[in-house]
């Protein structure tokens, strides 16, 4: 299954949905222009919802490490939303896990964005 | 159980990723390994063949990828060799070091060697090849490890 993301907002705080893979090729693209394209238009305040990722390889874990440092240098916020345990433990072993501000509840993480 | 061996040789793309990892799935589903084995095998092999495709082959037309299952009693062993340079394996980075942390690529042998029981490397100038070795681990074996 290919990677799709759909957004909204909420408070402020710009939901990106993603389901599918986050891998090498269309998966990271998509991400990578989503994210851009979120930028562009002034939202940088952006929490990627991982909750139907069911996959992600090393070039994905680049390109959220990619989208957190993005939005970060422009002075925004990136943080991620209900991961799966596949993606948890990749985090965990890559010591992303610490990096990344992780939130498992939508509504606490969308009231943690600074205002 | 006599040894299986099945091998194919496949062009520089990404769809040869694509097929490496779904072959490596099936071997160690029909291996019988449990789901969450299967997944680290399949992605570690995705792994190889990224770094084969990618870095070792450069996407160049004229070079193969060749990717080698072979499954005895003991071990799922895996064979994946690019026509590349030759990767130089000082220069790979501890993708766990504070100053490493937020670069974007560099993850894909750590994940490897975490995946996997043995992993060998051995670049030359005509290419790399990487084996990656699985043990199979018997209902036996399994209960003697969670005692």
């Amino acid at each position: 299954m290919s990677m799709k993301t759909s957004t909204r907002q909420v408070d402020g705080v710009t939901i990106v949905d993603c389901s599918g893979r986050i891998t090498l090729g269309e998966g990271s693209v998509i991400l990578r222009d989503t994210v851009r394209d979120l930028l562009g238009k002034g939202n940088k305040k952006i929490l990627l919802n991982l909750g139907d990722v069911n996959y992600i390889d090393s070039s994905g874990i680049g390109e959220l490490v990619s989208a957190y440092t993005t939005v970060k240098n422009q002075g925004g916020e990136l943080k991620l939303l209900n991961l799966t345990k596949k993606v948890h433990d990749l985090l965990q072993i890559t010591k992303l896990y610490t990096v990344f501000d992780v939130k498992d509840d939508e509504a606490a993480a969308v009231k943690s964005f600074s205002k | 159980m006599t040894a299986q061996r099945v091998s194919y040789t496949l062009d520089s793309t990404l769809d040869t990723v694509n097929s490496a990892e779904e072959a490596a799935s099936q071997m160690a589903t029909e291996a019988g390994f449990g789901d969450e084995e299967v997944m680290k095998i399949a992605m570690a092999v995705r792994e190889a063949a990224v770094n084969a495709v990618l870095h070792g082959n450069a996407y160049d037309p004229g070079k193969k990828v060749t990717v080698d299952f072979e499954r005895t009693a003991q071990d799922l062993v895996i064979t994946i060799r690019d026509q590349g340079k030759g990767m130089d394996l000082a220069k790979v980075p501890d993708p766990l070091a504070p100053e490493n942390l937020l670069k974007t690529s560099g993850r894909g042998i750590f994940l490897i060697r975490s995946f996997m029981d043995e992993v060998e490397i051995n670049p030359s100038t005509t290419g790399t090849e990487i084996k990656l070795i699985k043990h199979v681990r018997t209902a036996a074996d399994a209960k003697e490890a969670s005692q």
